[in-house]
């Protein structure tokens, strides 16, 4: 999923001042999954402002609504009526979600409620692991299941770096060093000689570097 | 010959060969490179020139090179990935070795947020590993990365550094090997203080032959003191300090503490090199302490530096 972490308070107060009707807009997708802009987060970040904004005399008033997802155009399409209404939309979706409103009503205020961090998963309650860089070439059936493009603070193809030590990356003791999770599973797998390989330099053309990504599927278009 | 550098001839001939570390400073102060040079002028084959080392911003490496080129000394290019990809790479090489630069060292470098700006942007388009077979089919086939032909190729004698201390151990034979099967020409260990664990690395790297395709330099840094023995054991990253050495350093009044470190450097430099097979040489990285590399490299017996 796409994980993400909501923006302190202060700035999004900042980002609303002058602006009386406010609309706080969640997403079902994945920000709901990592619970920081489904509809719950709608509710608290709503009542926060609210209570933020009547402390200091502002108007309070904050509307709250959460689509299917934030990155369909029909799903957006439900605020039709009501979008330009309003002096400010604080979409708490994913960096799509602000996009794609501001894209389809070009009158409104749209600002980011949270910040999007990346894509990953959950390794337990409340906690989010990066997992894919989305390079766009997926090799991590190499490397034991393992993504050195993502996971390895230097996206080394051919590592470990001599900065690693005790399992952790140079970076912080917080990081794991993914090369020594990925010697270690190849060791136990049997598949050590496979590390031997010198990968060659690799292609981003797929990836962010190449522009940015657009994907036509002839079979779907309609 | 390879590149014809000084480096390349002097193992050649079989020499023990002596290089040395010099590091740019920090703002635009040739005088600074030339001063520093002029204690390793003699004292070593060739000098290491580092990368923006730690990610703190320096003067070009490049430049320094050149610099020391125009003082009589030999420089090696530290190259690393993190600020360039592979058009700034391939661009340099080919403007370093014009300016008569004949070695290079291929390096990942240190990560960023180690740095004086840790919130810059990094590029990792290689890796060390990917550097080198850029640089060697550069040098052996003329062309550049995408097979486009070369007016003039660079001979280039190609580097690459190994840490016998990170993790995983057993991993780290299997990683060099990679390195000389990529085509590096000879490496330069990590700083060494465990003996019996670099005893065992090299072991396994003879066993393998490694010894035998590629020059082999044990990296030695003398200790200054007990304070920066703990901090390399402590805070540098696949930095393997002995506890019995902190002590010995310890065992000494702390004015002779630095003395005890350059005595420490020169024992093991005659370990490694009277007891370790395979060892081509040692690089000698007396950081901000070049003044006193003569006396490492000539208490280990190395001196005078053979002229090929």
């Amino acid at each position: 999923m796409i994980v993400g972490d909501s923006k302190p308070l202060e700035e999004i107060l900042e980002m609303i001042e002058g602006r009386d009707r406010v609309l706080v807009l969640g997403c079902r997708g994945c920000v709901t999954v990592c619970n920081v802009g489904g509809e719950k987060e709608v509710g608290i970040l709503a009542t926060a402002l609210r209570i933020a904004r009547k402390k200091r005399g502002l108007p309070a008033s904050i509307e709250e609504a959460t689509l299917e997802r934030q990155c369909d155009p029909e799903y957006i399409e439900e605020l039709a009526e009501v979008a330009e209404g309003y002096d400010a939309i604080v979409s708490i979706a994913c960096g799509v979600g602000p996009q794609f409103v501001a894209e389809r009503f070009p009158k409104a205020r749209v600002f980011p409620g949270i910040n999007t961090t990346f894509i990953g998963g959950a390794l337990e309650h409340g906690v989010w692991s990066e997992r894919c860089q989305s390079c766009g070439n997926c090799l991590v059936h190499h490397f034991g299941g393992l993504c050195p493009i993502a996971r390895c603070s230097k996206s080394l193809m051919n590592g470990p770096c001599g900065g690693s030590a005790n399992k952790k990356c140079e970076i912080s003791p917080e990081v794991d060093c993914v090369w020594h999770l990925i010697v270690e599973k190849m060791a136990e797998m049997g598949r050590l000689e496979e590390l031997e390989r010198v990968w060659p330099v690799k292609n981003w053309i797929t990836s962010r570097d190449g522009g940015p990504r657009r994907r036509v599927r002839e079979d779907l278009k309609q | 010959m390879k590149a014809g550098s000084n480096l390349e001839k002097v193992l050649a001939a079989g020499h023990f060969a002596v290089t040395g570390e010099l590091g740019p400073p920090r703002g635009n102060n040739a005088e600074e490179v030339r001063h520093k040079a002029h204690f390793l002028k003699g004292i070593v084959d060739s000098v290491n020139i580092t990368d923006n080392q730690t990610a703190v911003v320096r003067m070009a490496s490049w430049a320094a090179c050149k610099l020391l080129i125009d003082e009589g000394l030999e420089p090696n290019y530290q190259m690393v990935c993190r600020d360039r990809n592979r058009i700034a790479l391939q661009s340099d090489i080919l403007g370093a070795t014009a300016l008569g630069i004949k070695n290079v060292l291929c390096l990942s470098g240190d990560h960023q947020r180690f740095g004086d700006h840790p919130e810059g942007k990094n590029v990792y388009d290689l890796d060390s590993v990917q550097l080198i077979t850029v640089f060697k089919k550069m040098r052996d086939e003329g062309k550049f990365l995408n097979d486009k032909e070369l007016d003039g190729a660079p001979g280039v004698f190609i580097g690459a550094a190994a840490n016998p201390f990170a993790d995983p151990f057993d991993y780290r034979v299997p990683r060099l090997a990679k390195k000389i099967a990529a085509g590096a020409d000879f490496i330069q260990t990590q700083c060494i203080y465990n003996l019996p664990k670099f005893r065992e690395y090299m072991k396994r790297a003879v066993d393998k032959g490694l010894h035998e395709k590629c020059a082999l330099l044990a990296g030695i840094t003398p200790l200054k003191s007990v304070g920066m023995a703990k901090y390399m054991a402590k805070f540098v990253p696949g930095m393997d300090v002995p506890e019995e050495l902190v002590k010995r350093l310890q065992g000494v009044d702390k004015k002779a503490q630095g003395e005890e470190g350059i005595k420490i450097a020169i024992e093991m430099i005659q370990e490694i090199r009277e007891t370790m097979p395979g060892v081509a040489g040692v690089h000698v990285m007396a950081i901000e302490w070049e003044h006193r590399a003569k006396e490492i490299v000539e208490g280990a017996g190395l001196l005078p530096r053979p002229v090929v």
